[in-house]
This record gives structure tokens, sequence and C-alpha cells, in this order.
């Protein structure tokens, strides 16, 4: 079950011809791939395409009756290998990830693939996570396709493009006998667009019919003499058609006046970027009406020579906008123009910086740098542009940057991991700090404060493998964190079966929330729920004690602060050979309140009994120090300021997004804190017993109550 | 070519935190332009920020022309940027920071209200940003403002905030679109239309409002006019002693004087009035009128956090009462006929029962390590009371019952010794050193908490008093001390506390 359903989303993907879609970038190329009449799609989740992998699950039915097989691979290296379907049957197939991480973990699928080549259309639709929000290392998609021959798309970030790009893309392939790797950055998947819908197309030739007829070419695998074959085919063969399809179909486009003497070549996702900059220097409008040649690759590898030189022919110079490094674009333009002698002059990260997203101003001032340097006559009487440093240099505006905090991702309200955290700190007070390898997933939050917990991340699922070197006696052991997800993907092999086969004396914690968390709770093998679809319950225990673990231990409620720590001292202290594996399983609440919230409210609305549960601080017991928020940073348990003037400092406070995990009990318990924390349980829809026994109670300790409170004085405490 | 078409898109920038339904906001407000028949674009990056993170949602949107299609961006440009809607205040702060504002053009429409950021709640003292600055930047750089606190107009409708903000949007008349239109893309939503909507009505008609925050914190700390009685014979003298006093100190007296009687009894209370006048006749002799009392008023307020400590009988005391009963069935809003149970969340040491002993055998048994170590075996582990059953509520009732003994018991004793030497450090420097001695009450303030948490604040407490006599000597000592204790508040461990010793020990 992923975090949000995709009912309606779904619905869209049935639109026909003449009908107009409606929504996100990423929701349209799914759209597009049934438009070509894929017969199978795999991937694997994360952003910023995790999308199209949530609607395609929910839609399994609709894919079904369109004869399209949907999977959810175990790994990107999985999904890319999938691809193999198409090297000898003549089967259009998709995969998806997000890049350039997932790309790194196909990359030895993706070499072999694009080595033997393909006979039905293969594509690739990457996530490029790069820039604001992106989550990853920053480098480029780019290199892979120039390293193993796989056509890199870029197309305009704009739904109709998008989608006309990813058609093309199968074409390209089944042309060239490549891979086709169609790239779109964060802001293209979750821009909302149009676009006129085609009717999906069921697949031409189908996985049934290729099982029952198949096919072999020795020809095809990556064996020598093959493999040296395969080398040639791909520059002599499959290069050219590709070249040659790309002109031909005019996928890349000119825009702009032919008579001007310079120009810009742009990556397609730049363009839009491009048209801002040019509008804001009164050099086009909004409608994308530039006074500017521009040359827009949504090809941006293989890249046509031809259109190059006729591009840059009769220019004195060409800007070329190319995000990230190195400037590979650039690089081999100024090779075309040096083998055919044009003297045009090429910019590009002379004006544009090499590193970074290409943002607004950036843009702004990489345009205006160019014309200053290659036509300053275009930039006219200089039209004033939108300029905030005036207000930046204010000194209102200089003394935010100390008011306003930093505010990054973090644990959620009642984040089952929060207590494990909570824990490793308080373990860490008694047996000191101890170096802690972290993995890829939401507990690697814990890096921040208020946990500060996690030295390094090697990647998804190597957690462990990062310690593994760390294999040595010392006084203290390495502590490593990974994630279900992470173990799934490829952690059991790398990272457990390592630390088992070379007997390594750290200590591994496996976090278990039952989803894949941190791209949106996609199920996996080890989730809880029963998935109709899917092989689910499949206990990561038994997984790890199948490969040969020993020291294993399962902690059901990862609440119970008490015992993980018990755990971690007793797994950083035992005498026992070999990794100490701590499973603490409790589930993701944002799914669990995602389910259980809606079912509760209509069990109160239909008069059943019920029982509401919320954590509160007494204010008055509250000293104000802060130590129970130091061990949680949980977003509902935050801080208030009483009216009260013997306060210097504000109290805990726990706000009514609670939803009662019992962290904040459990650790002020564990850590000897202080006594301010209940949980008051109100019974909805009480039954006869109920008020009976309340009123029972009630009636005496009312009667306590008065006795004492009549004999004393008594002030209300706190005003606040 | 064509010339160049004169349009230049509306643009508008969601500041949200993850959860806060900055996608829907989003969502709403690209279907009542397209509704309108106008072409507008959304983009988002939200990735993990999805969780709590800081997020920022943009929207474009042009009028139709003819059959052309415009060509959005993808993000803002700063300074180019027409509407800026921020769930949260510090995000108004932040979109500020990020340049999205200028006075030329931008309308700001914040929500007031405060989620505390990790790095604010963590801090040991008070370190939240502070509104004011961002009061002070929105009025450099914003054209036109709505500001009120939407958080609590989406809770009073049981909507999320984004309905009042779009409300709020709706009624600015930013956009050229009929509150209608809105109103027809809420209905068309799923669940929640009807709240949703109300939500959105009450944004519509506050769209004028703005009350970016004046003071630092809400509430402020009142000032209080004496009351005539304070209904007690018996403390009605000690109010007419604190009315002797000047204005300046009648509020933290009374308060004190409240404090203290509750934490024991009215005898007690007038014990406070009595070392309070005592104090404040010193700060007279040495013309603290001059320094408006700043002596007085820490006494005032110190001195009654010391006689009325935190203690286990005060935390039984305060968790059986009725007032507590009451503020919490409201707070969970239950109604009377609906049972309410209480889990405490204890976990009493055995320093804590040894405490409890009257003072002769209490220093017996603490001298005792062995039996010390026996005991904290026995006895120190966690204890879930459930105050709300007879049982529960009994062993609390019980500790206490012990109230009216506390002044023969060990505790006491201990806090006794602990404020004497306090205070006789403070008014031995009050002569010659008032900066000092103030300096020295307001320590008091580090002293918090229980067991662990209360051994570190106490000890912070004695490293802040170490620097006395490296300042007895100096004009600029009150400074020093201020700046001691706001360094024990910094970091748990107290490392910027040390290194402000050094500096002390350089000077």
């Amino acid at each position: 079950m992923a975090e949000r359903s995709f009912a309606r989303e779904v619905e869209d993907l049935r639109l026909g011809a003449g009908e107009e879609f409606r929504g996100e970038g990423i929701l349209a190329i799914t759209k597009a791939l049934l438009q070509c009449g894929v017969a199978y799609v795999g991937g694997y989740q994360g952003a910023p395409i995790s999308h199209l992998m949530d609607v395609l699950s929910d839609a399994s039915d609709y894919m079904a009756e369109l004869g399209v097989h949907f999977e959810t691979s175990a790994s990107e290296a999985t999904a890319a290998a999938m691809l193999s379907a198409s090297v000898m049957y003549p089967i259009r197939g998709a995969v998806t990830w997000k890049s350039t991480a997932g790309t790194n973990v196909a990359s030895d699928a993706l070499s072999n693939l694009s080595s033997g080549g393909v006979t039905g259309g293969a594509v690739i639709v990457i996530g490029e996570d790069y820039g604001e929000g992106s989550s990853i290392m920053q480098e480029r998609s780019h290199a892979f396709a120039m390293k193993s021959q796989i056509w890199l798309a870029d197309p305009r970030p704009n739904l109709p493009s998008m989608v006309h790009i990813v058609e093309k893309a199968f074409d390209l392939s089944e042309a060239s006998n490549t891979p086709v790797m169609v790239e779109v950055r964060i802001r293209a998947c979750h821009v909302h667009g149009r676009f006129m819908a085609k009717d999906n197309r069921r697949p031409a030739y189908t996985l049934k019919q290729a099982l029952e007829n198949p096919l072999r070419d020795v020809g095809r695998i990556v064996l020598p003499p093959a493999s040296f074959a395969h080398e040639k085919l791909k520059v002599e063969k499959r290069w050219p058609a590709a070249v040659q399809f790309i002109k031909d179909h005019k996928l890349n486009e000119v825009f702009g006046p032919e008579d001007e003497s310079i120009g810009i070549i742009l990556q397609g996702g730049m363009y839009n970027g491009v048209i801002r900059g040019l509008q804001q220097l009164g050099l086009s409008d909004a409608y994308g009406n530039s006074k500017i040649p521009l040359s827009v690759l949504n090809f941006t590898y293989p890249l046509v020579d031809s259109e190059i030189l006729s591009f840059c022919a009769g220019k004195s110079a060409v800007l070329i906008v190319e995000e990230g490094q190195p400037e590979f674009i650039e690089q081999a333009v100024n090779t075309i123009l040096r083998r055919a002698d044009v003297q045009t002059r090429i910019s590009g990260k002379d004006v544009l910086p090499m590193a970074g997203e290409y943002t607004a101003g950036v843009m702004q001032k990489g345009l205006i740098g160019f014309l200053e340097k290659r036509a300053p006559r275009l930039l006219g009487n200089r039209p004033p542009l939108p300029d905030p440093s005036p207000v930046l240099n204010s000194p209102e505006v200089k003394a935010l940057a100390e008011a306003v905090p930093p505010r990054p991702p973090g644990f959620c309200t009642g984040c089952p991991e929060r207590p494990i955290f909570a824990a490793m700190k308080l373990v860490e007070k008694e047996l000191g700090p101890h170096h802690v390898s972290a993995d890829i997933g939401c507990h690697l939050f814990s890096i921040l404060p208020p946990f500060n917990i996690g030295a390094t991340t090697m990647g998804y699922g190597l957690g462990p493998a990062a310690a593994s070197a760390f294999n040595v006696k010392a006084d203290k052991r390495v502590i490593s964190v990974m994630g279900d997800g992470g173990f799934w993907h490829n952690g059991l092999a790398s990272s457990v079966g390592n630390a088992v086969f070379n007997k390594h004396d750290g200590v591994m914690l496996i976090v278990d929330n039952f989803y894949s968390a941190a791209t949106g709770g996609q199920d996996i093998l080890s989730s809880r729920a029963s998935n109709p679809k899917r092989k689910t319950n499949n206990s990561i225990v038994n997984a790890v004690k199948g490969i040969g673990a020993t020291w294993v231990r399962q902690i059901d409620r990862t609440y119970n602060v008490a015992e993980m720590c018990d755990t971690l001292r007793e797994a950083l202290t035992t005498k026992e050979p070999g990794p100490k594996i701590i499973v603490a399983s409790s589930e993701c609440m944002l799914n669990k309140q995602r389910r259980e919230k809606p079912r509760m409210d209509k069990a109160e609305q239909d008069g059943e009994r019920i029982v509401r549960q919320r954590f509160g601080v007494d204010e008055d017991i509250c000293t104000g120090d802060h130590a129970c928020i130091r061990l949680s940073g949980c977003p509902s348990l935050t801080i208030k300021h009483t009216g009260d003037p013997l306060r210097d400092d504000p109290v805990a406070t726990i706000d009514q997004s609670c939803v009662a995990c019992g962290n904040c009990g459990d650790v002020a318990d564990a850590a000897v804190l202080c006594p301010s924390f209940y949980r008051a349980d109100v019974i909805r829809n009480a039954n006869r017993w109920d008020r009976f026994k309340m009123k029972l109670r009630r009636a005496v300790i009312t009667w306590l109550q008065k006795r004492r409170e009549s004999r004393r004085i008594i002030f209300e405490r706190s005003v606040g | 070519m064509p010339e160049l078409a004169s349009e230049r898109p509306l643009t508008l920038a969601i500041l949200a935190m993850g959860g806060q339904g900055g996608g829907v906001l989003a969502d709403w407000i690209v279907a009542v332009a397209e509704a309108g028949g106008w072409h507008a674009q959304s983009t988002s990056v939200p990735g993990v920020a999805q969780r709590t993170g800081a997020t920022l949602y943009y929207i474009e949107m042009l009028p139709p022309r003819g059959l052309e299609v415009p060509v959005f961006a993808l993000m803002p440009t700063p300074g180019d940027v027409d509407v800026v809607l921020a769930a949260e205040l510090m995000e108004a702060g932040r979109s500020i920071l990020r340049g999205l504002a200028t006075p030329d053009r931008t309308l700001i429409v914040t929500s007031t209200h405060r989620a505390y950021a990790v790095a604010e709640k963590e801090k040991a003292g008070e370190a939240i940003g502070d509104p004011r600055i961002v009061n002070a930047a929105v009025g450099v750089s914003a054209r036109r403002v709505i500001a009120f606190d939407m958080e609590a107009v989406a809770k009073a409708f049981g909507t999320a905030v984004s309905a009042p903000i779009l409300g709020a949007l709706a009624g600015s008349g930013a956009l050229p679109f009929e509150r209608a239109a809105f109103e027809a893309v809420i209905g068309a939503g799923g669940k929640g239309v009807a709240a949703s909507l109300n939500g959105f009505a009450a944004g519509f008609e506050l769209a004028s409002t703005n009350e970016l925050p004046a003071a630092r914190i809400q509430p402020e700390p009142m000032v209080a006019q004496l009351p005539a009685t304070l209904g007690h014979a018996a403390l009605d003298r000690s109010l007419e002693r604190i009315r002797a006093l000047p204005p300046v100190l009648h509020a933290m007296a009374l308060a004190g004087l409240k404090r203290v009687t509750d934490f024991q009894d009215a005898a007690y209370g007038n014990e406070y009035i009595e070392r309070l006048l005592g104090l404040y006749r010193r700060d007279c002799e040495v013309d603290g009128n001059a320094k408006s009392f700043a002596f007085s008023l820490a006494a005032a307020k110190y001195l009654a956090k010391a006689m009325a400590y935190d203690d286990v009988i005060g935390v039984a005391d305060l968790k059986t009462r009725s007032q507590r009963f009451a503020r919490i069935a409201a707070d969970m809003n239950a109604a009377s006929g609906q049972p309410m149970y209480l889990t405490e969340f204890m976990h009493p040491r055995a320093e804590e029962l040894v405490s409890l002993l009257p003072e002769r055998w209490g220093r017996r048994v603490m001298a005792n390590v062995k039996l010390m170590a026996r005991l904290d075996r026995w006895f120190n582990r966690s204890r879930k009371v459930e105050t709300a059953t007879i049982r529960g509520f009994l062993q609390l009732y019980a500790v206490a019952g012990l109230r009216t003994r506390r002044r023969t018991l060990l505790r006491h004793a201990v806090e006794r010794a602990h404020m004497e030497h306090w205070l006789a450090l403070t008014t031995q420097h009050l002569d010659c050193n008032y900066g000092l001695a103030t300096g020295i009450l307001s320590a008091h303030r580090l002293i918090k908490g229980y067991s662990d948490t209360h051994a570190r604040g106490a000890s912070k407490f004695d490293r802040v008093l170490s620097a006395v006599p490296l300042l007895a000597s100096r004009d600029d000592a009150g400074q020093w001390m201020t700046r001691l204790i706001s360094a024990a508040l910094k970091d748990e461990d107290g490392k910027a506390l040390d290194g402000a010793l050094e500096t002390i020990r350089s000077l």
C-alpha cells in the first residue's frame, strides 16, 4: 500500500483519443508508456518517480486488462535486467528509477543490455534527482549514456513534449537496437499540465508469445568474440542509425529567427528556464517567441553533428546551456566545430557555473554574461530586472538569518524509529560514543538534531557493508544501521551475508517499519499487510538466520525504549562472535494512521466503544529543561510559554497531533527524566460496566480530593 | 518574427512544512485558474521534505491568448513573485530570506502561528526565533500583508490550514476569480468538504487583517493588579506587606506568595514574604531604587522557586488535585459521561525514597553506600501509576499527604542548607557589587528538573557561582553572570559554560 491512493489517477490512465489529460508530469509519462504498447513495466520507487510505480500498482487490474505485466522490482539492477525481455523479442518494455543513485545500481545490467542490443523498444525513465529537493549525491546520468552507448533524451519540461519524446524513444530504440534513457528532472516530474491523450495500445507481441516461441542468438551474448563485435556494432551501425532517426524525425527543435548572429544550444530540460531568462531581458515573450535562435536538444546523446553545424553556421557565438558537470555537451560541440573548422565561438561554463542547479537567478546571470561578451547590443536599453538585493541587504532582512530556524526533514509524529535512536543516545551516555555506519532511508534523519547519530552513508543496503573494515579487536564495537527497504534491496547479501561470512564482530541494527517508507510507503517482502498481488510477510529474522546469523534479536515494539536499551547494551557487550543483529520492528506511523484514523472515527460515529489516547505534560511539574525533546524531536512534543511570572523558560507540551505512540513516556522513564508525562485514555461510547466503574472510582477520588483540598490553601498554578 | 507579447504570468509561491497540505493548496489554486479558462502550472520539489521539512510549491498562471500556449518557469525568480502563501510564521520569514518577497509587488499571506523547529525546542532554556524580526522584515519586503492565526481558524472548523489560507487569498482579490469559483473547487474535493468550506469562509472574512506578533512571546507575563484580598485571613497580612512594596515588585511577590503557600501552607508563605522583605530592606540600603530594585525583583522570583522546590511530594500533590483532573478532561474534551484514565510515567530512584525520610534517618541511610545500592536495586524501576483508579490514586495521595511533615524531612533540610548558603553569598556581595549579587540570585534559574536533570542543573549552578570570587571586583560582573547563565543553558553538558568560565579566568 503506497502512502496515498491513486484511484483518480488510475482513471486518467484510461483516457482515450481526443480526451485531455490533466495532471503531474510523471503520470503523463506513465500514460505515454501505455499509448506506446508496452508489454511490461518495472522499476524501483524513489523520488521523483515513485508516482509512476504507485499509480501502476494501483492500476494492476487495468494493466491485466491491457495485457501489460507490471512488477515492483527488487532493485534498479533487477529492473534493468528485466529489459532483457526486449533483447530477442519485438517486445516493448519500460523501467524506471531515481538517478544517478539507481543508475549506479543498475549499471551492470545496463552495460550488458546495451552491448548485446535490443530488438523491442527498451525505455528507461530516469528521475534526475538533481538540485533543490534532491536527496542524493549530485551527478549526471549523461556519463552512463556515453560509456554504454545508451541514448539519452532530455525533453522540454511540458507534458506534450515529454509524452511525444517517450513515444519517439521507443521507435528510436527499435530503429537503433539500443535502449533509450528518458531523463526528467524533479520539477518536471511534479509539474502540473495537460496534453491530448491517445488510445492505449495493447502490446503487438506479447510475453506469452515469446515464452511459447523461444529464440536465442549467441551473437547477442556478452562473451568473446561477440563482445568485440558489439562494440563495432555500436559505433558503426547503432550510433549512425540513431543520429539518422533523430534527424529524420526532427526530435531536436530550433526556435527563433534565422538571421541572428548568435544563438543558444540548450538541453530540452533547460528550455523553460532559458525562455524566462530571455523574457526578463526583453528578448522573448511568455509564449516562447524568442529573438535569439534556440537549438533545443531533446536528445542530448548522441548529438547530431550536422544539426549542430548548420545551427552554428554564420553565427559568431553560441551559448551552451548545460546543467551539471562535467560539460560533456560543450566539449562535444567544440570537437564537432573543430573537425569542421567552423569558427563560431562557444560559451558555456565560462559564463554559467560548472556545479549546481541552473536556478532562475543563475540562468539570468549566465545569459547576461554571454550577451555582454558576444552581443551587448541585444541587451538594448536594459529593462530593469527583478532584483531582491535591496530587500536582502536591508538590516531588517539580514536580521532574519538569526531568527528563522533551519527546518530539515525529520521523523514524523509517532515515528517508530525515534525510540530506536533515543535508545542509542541513552546507551551512548553509558558506554560512550561509537562509530555508527548509517544507510539510506527515513532512519538517516538520525544524523540531524536532536539525535546527531551516524558517521557515514555509503548507499542503499550498504550500512553494515560500510562497517566491514571495522572488524578488529577493540574496546568498542561498530554499530551499523539499515532499513528494511535497504535490507531487501541488497543488504541481505552485501551487508548481512558479508558480515556473517567474515565473522564480523559489529552490531547491526535493522529498522523494520513494514514498508519502503521514505519512498512513499510501498510494500516490500517483509511488509505485514496481506497484499493479494504480492507475497508479503516474509520475516527478516528468518532471512538473516537463513544465511547463518546466530546472534539475532527481534524487538516487536520499538517504543519499548527500555528493552531497546537493554538489547543494544547486550549486543555491544556480549562475548558471542559474529554479527550481533537486532531487528527492530514497528509499523511506519504515517501509513498506520492513514489506515487507523478513518477506521477509529467511523467506529466512534457508529457508537462503538473505542479508547482515545493522547500523551500530555503536567506543565506545573515540567521545569523547562527540554531533556525530553533532546531525546525525541517529535513534531507533537513542543514547547509553550506559560504566563507564570516565576518561570524563565517555556515548558514542554504535547499538541493535538499526538498519536499516543508511547515514546514520550517510555523515554522519560528509561532516561529517568521527570514525572511530568502522562497518558490520558478516554473511553468514547462507554458501556454500562465502564460507567459503573467510573462512578465508583470518581466518588472515592472526589471525596478524598475534597477532604484534602478543603483543609489547605490552593492557587491555580500556571496561567498559560 | 512576431512582436513580443507583453503579458507576464501571475506568480505564487507556497511555503509550508511537510504534512501541512501545501500540495492540496497548490492543486486548488491551479484548479481555480483552469476553471476560469486560464493556463496554470504548479511545480514542487517535495522529495523527503514531505517529512516535516520546509517545502516550496510554485505556481504560474496566464489568461488565454488565442491558441498560444505559455511557457511557464519551473521555479520562482527572486524578486518576481506576486503572492507568497506561508503556512507558518517562520516560513514567511524563509520566503523573504529567499528573496521571494519584494515591496513593489508581493502580497504576503501568512499564518502567525508558530511550529517550533527542533533547533528552537531542544535548547535547555528559551531559544525561540523572535517573531518581531519577521514582523519587521515583512514590513520592508511586502507590498501588502494578510496575517492571522490560520492554524487556529483551521482547528476551529476541524480542517487543515490550507483552507483558511485559500480563503484569505480569495478575499485578498489578488486573483481575478470569484469567491464562488474557489468554493466550487473545494466542493469538488473528496472528504471534509463542509469543514474546508467553513475554514475557507473564515479566512475570506479575515482577508484584511494583519496580526503579525508585536511581542516576542504570547502571552506576555501579566502585571498583576493586587487583589483586595486573597480570601484567606492568614495571607492577607502578607498581601498588605506586598502592597507596601514598590509597584515594580507587586506581580512577582504576589506570584511568589501564592506559589510558596500552594506548595506548603500559609505559614510558609508568610515566611517567604518575611525573608523577601529582609532582602528588600538590604536592597534599599544600597540604593536599589536607582536600579529599580532589580535585586529585590530577582529575589522575589528565585526565593519563591528555592522555597517551593520540585520534590516527590509536590509531584504527587499536583498529580492528585481535582483541578488537574478537570484540566485534562477539558483538554481531551471528555464529557462527564466518558470515563477517563490517567497513566503517570514515574521512575523514582533510591535517592527520592530516602529524601522522604526524617532528616536524621535519611542522612544515616545516605551515608551507608551498601544499603543505598541495595535500596536502589530494590526500588529503582519504572512505575506506571494509574491515577484515576482508586489503587493508583491512593499511592500518590499518600505520598502527597507527607506535605504536612515535609519540613522535618531530609530533602527539606538539604534544600534549606543550599538556600541559606546561596542567600548568604548574594547578601555578602550586595554592598559592594549590586550586579553580581543580582546575578547570584538569577543563577538559581539553572536549578531545574528531577533526578539526573536536577543533578546536572545543580552542578551548572555551582560552576556558575564558582566564578563569583573572580568577578567580585568587576563593575561588569552583572553582565558576566548573565552571560554565564545563558551559556549554561546552551548545551546539555555545559561545554559553552566551561568556555565562558575559561574566558573569565583569563580576564
